[in-house]
């Protein structure tokens, strides 16, 4: 029983070039993102987003049809009090449409900031046991989102095609688009869930946060209400370039990518940076303190 | 120097105190409103609060302490060490440096090998998800790889004995099963280094004894392990050295039986009086309260050792609440490896308790203990009217047992690790005889 393994010890010197090597120093200040290290692991990233996904409508009645009631009772909600009520212009597409276009990246948008910025909270127990990248804990929250996105942009597929509505050539260029919700939301939820973890404030913000948030995206009015100058500055927020790069692309307003797409991509980069940057630096204080 | 599994070297670690207290696990959050409070009087210290504060450890003396200071020592390849101290010694805290899982404050680590740490078994397992869902999501929490647990996937399910079950949901698991499965993923995990934290200490005493049995296949393998546990018996079984850690700092290291021994010398207490009844984890309503124990001979004195055989009198000194009803008195006995010897309730010879004064001492007699020689700790706990009064959980005393003619024949009886005495009676008889007895 004894610990008596001298051929076993010596069968891990024989190959010792391919032992790695682990060295562990106290950090300060800024550190290295390790980006490569992420990698290393995308397994295990692989299996976080697959167990989100999978768990995500268990034991619910109407299951991934969530995922399509979400925006389309929003929809119905906001065409009839912004369209037939209040008659706020949307760029001479039929309101419904020109809402939903909106509220399918939206959606997407506020339910990965959700979900990443609860992410690192409701995973304490694996942050204080195991040790991986923690990185891969808020990504793979928004990750598992792609799925629901997915399916809603269904029924925005639907609904062009009840109202007879022919995707230009351009909507090649959706993807990109896409992208820049996924890093915005990302970025978001990588601030947001750092400081979930020591200020729990954060979790009573978060609504808040996405229903202004909202409210300062172009979803139930167009961004044509503003001109010049202030609707460049108006792409400082990322999400007003998806949306309107969205309509763009799928509907044919004319809100080509211009300065105030430009800043909002800009804007969308430097919040995910400075997110991946800041989360880094708390990382280590995460074990300790969620 | 090639040979060096683990290099720990002068590995300090610092915690706040308002953040994380040291033994209970209490944490206080910061709120936003603290530190815009602070912001208000200091700007600048609430910002860098803010964005992670590390520079200005040194600020702040007084709110810290260091869990870990100044800890060196080697590991070398093929070492089984155990690590032994008491609660809130930092064992954990440093199991958690080794695991990457916080970081230190100061020191350096270098670490040859693949390194799989075991703080917990089951650790993100989802009780959605089926079992065959959870090896592969938990095998890649522990860092296996996919392909690695395909091909250890047979091996699993079958360590677990949960076949049929494979693609249930775990929550319809018995907590057994959960349990098996857990450890059997953890089992599997083929990394040179092994980190294990009190992993044995969970579930009945049949999965307990599998949890042993693959502890030390996997010690006879040749990989490097570093177990923490407060089970001395499983670390003097298993580990060839260990590592005793107090308050923060390595007291000694070395072969097992010499730390082992330390170790249990130092906890024994001076004078065999029960010391730290305060400080004790304990349960109950708090109608009667343990106050101290001892021991005592047939003449009443206090007494700190006894010879085998000799009668010993435990007296528990207690207070009480008036009107106390069915008041039940039980004392317990074990190793100082924690095996449990005998436990005895003063209700099983049909003896009960009421109207305790505000202040007493119960004494119990042990008739003709058959004690081996060696050192005993006691436990005591306290039932009024069946519900529980009080129990620390603890030995709230401990009794040395010297060597006597206990057989009265001038032999001093077996030597070896046997824990009690029997007085017998032997006869020889022939086979038949024997034979024919038993069928009478």
């Amino acid at each position: 029983m004894k610990s008596n393994s001298t051929d076993a010890a010596v069968a891990i010197q024989v190959d010792k070039s391919l032992i790695p090597l682990t060295v562990i120093d106290p950090s300060s200040g800024w550190v290295a993102l390790k980006l490569g290290e992420l990698w290393e692991y995308r397994e295990l990233l692989y299996f976080l987003t697959w167990r989100e996904i999978k768990v995500r409508y268990k034991q619910t009645a109407l299951g991934a049809a969530w995922a399509i009631i979400q925006p389309l009772f929003t929809m119905l909600v906001f065409s009839l009090f912004f369209g037939r009520l209040a008659k706020v212009p949307s760029d001479g597409i039929p309101y419904p449409l020109f809402t939903l276009a909106g509220l399918i990246p939206w959606t997407f948008f506020s339910n990965g900031l959700t979900q990443s910025s609860n992410s690192l909270v409701s995973s304490a127990n694996l942050i204080s046991k195991v040790y991986f990248p923690r990185l891969t804990i808020p990504l793979s929250a928004v990750l598992s989102g792609v799925v629901d996105f997915a399916i809603s942009f269904i029924l925005l597929v639907g609904m062009m095609a009840f109202y007879r509505q022919a995707p230009p050539l351009r909507c090649l260029y959706l993807p990109a688009f896409f992208f820049m919700a996924f890093v915005t939301a990302l970025g978001v939820g990588l601030w947001l869930s750092a400081l979930n973890v020591e200020y729990r404030d954060v979790r009573y913000t978060v609504p808040f946060l996405t229903q202004f948030w909202m409210f300062a995206t172009p979803i139930a009015y167009p961004s044509s209400m503003l001109h010049g100058i202030w609707r460049t500055l108006y792409g400082l927020n990322p999400m007003v370039g998806v949306v309107e790069g969205f309509r763009w692309a799928l509907l044919g307003t004319n809100t080509a990518p211009g300065p105030m797409i430009a800043v909002s991509s800009i804007a969308s980069v430097l919040i995910l940076v400075g997110g991946v940057f800041y989360f880094r630096r708390m990382e280590k204080t995460f074990a300790d303190v969620v | 120097m090639s040979d060096i599994a683990i290099r720990v070297e002068n590995l300090g670690k610092q915690y706040r105190i308002g953040a994380l207290q040291k033994n209970g696990g209490h944490y206080t959050y910061k709120s936003l409103r603290d530190s815009i409070a602070s912001a208000a009087s200091a700007p600048f210290r609430a910002a860098r609060a803010l964005m992670g504060r590390d520079g200005s450890q040194a600020n702040h003396d007084e709110d810290t302490i260091w869990a870990l200071k100044d800890v060196s020592f080697d590991v070398k390849h093929g070492d089984i060490v155990g690590v032994i101290g008491r609660n809130g010694a930092g064992k954990s805290t440093l199991l958690k440096i080794l695991s990457r899982i916080t970081e230190p404050t100061t020191g350096h680590i270098e670490i040859r090998g693949r390194v799989g740490s075991l703080l917990e078994v089951g650790t993100g397992f989802h009780p959605e998800l089926t079992g065959r869902d959870n090896v592969y999501l938990n095998g890649s929490i522990l860092g296996m790889k996919n392909a690695e647990i395909a091909k250890n996937f047979d091996a699993i399910v079958a360590f677990a004995e949960v076949e049929k079950f494979i693609d249930t949901p775990v929550k319809h698991y018995s907590s057994g099963m959960y349990l098996r499965l857990a450890f059997a993923v953890a089992a599997h995990l083929q990394t040179e280094i092994l980190l294990v934290d009190e992993v044995l200490a969970v579930g009945d005493a049949a999965f307990q004894r599998k949890c042993l049995g693959k502890m030390s296949e996997v010690a006879s393998e040749g990989r490097t392990v570093f177990l923490v546990s407060h089970n001395l018996a499983a670390v003097e079984n298993l580990c060839a050295s260990a590592l005793w850690i107090s308050s923060g700092r390595v007291t000694a290291q070395g072969s097992c039986s010499t730390v082992l021994s330390g170790y249990i010398q130092d906890s024994r207490g001076q004078d065999g009086r029960s010391n730290g009844l305060e400080q004790m984890r304990r349960s109950g309503n708090g109608r009667v309260k343990v106050t101290g124990c001892w021991f005592e001979d047939e003449n009443g004195c206090m007494i700190q050792r006894a010879k085998s055989g000799e009668p010993v009198i435990v007296a528990i000194e207690f207070q009480a609440a008036p009107n106390t009803r069915n008041v039940d008195v039980g004392v317990s006995l074990s190793s100082l490896w924690d095996q449990m010897l005998f436990v005895h309730y003063s209700s099983y010879v049909g003896q009960y308790f009421s109207d305790l004064p505000a202040r007493g001492v119960f004494r119990c007699v042990l008739v003709q203990q058959p004690l081996s020689p060696g050192d005993y700790q006691v436990g005591v706990r306290i039932v009024e009217n069946a519900s529980e009064a009080d129990w620390p959980r603890g030995s709230v005393a401990t009794l040395e047992i010297v060597q006597s003619d206990f057989y009265g024949t001038g032999h001093a009886g077996f030597s070896g690790q046997a824990l009690l005495l029997l007085d017998s009676r032997w006869t020889l008889g022939n086979v038949t005889s024997s034979f024919h007895n038993m069928r009478s």
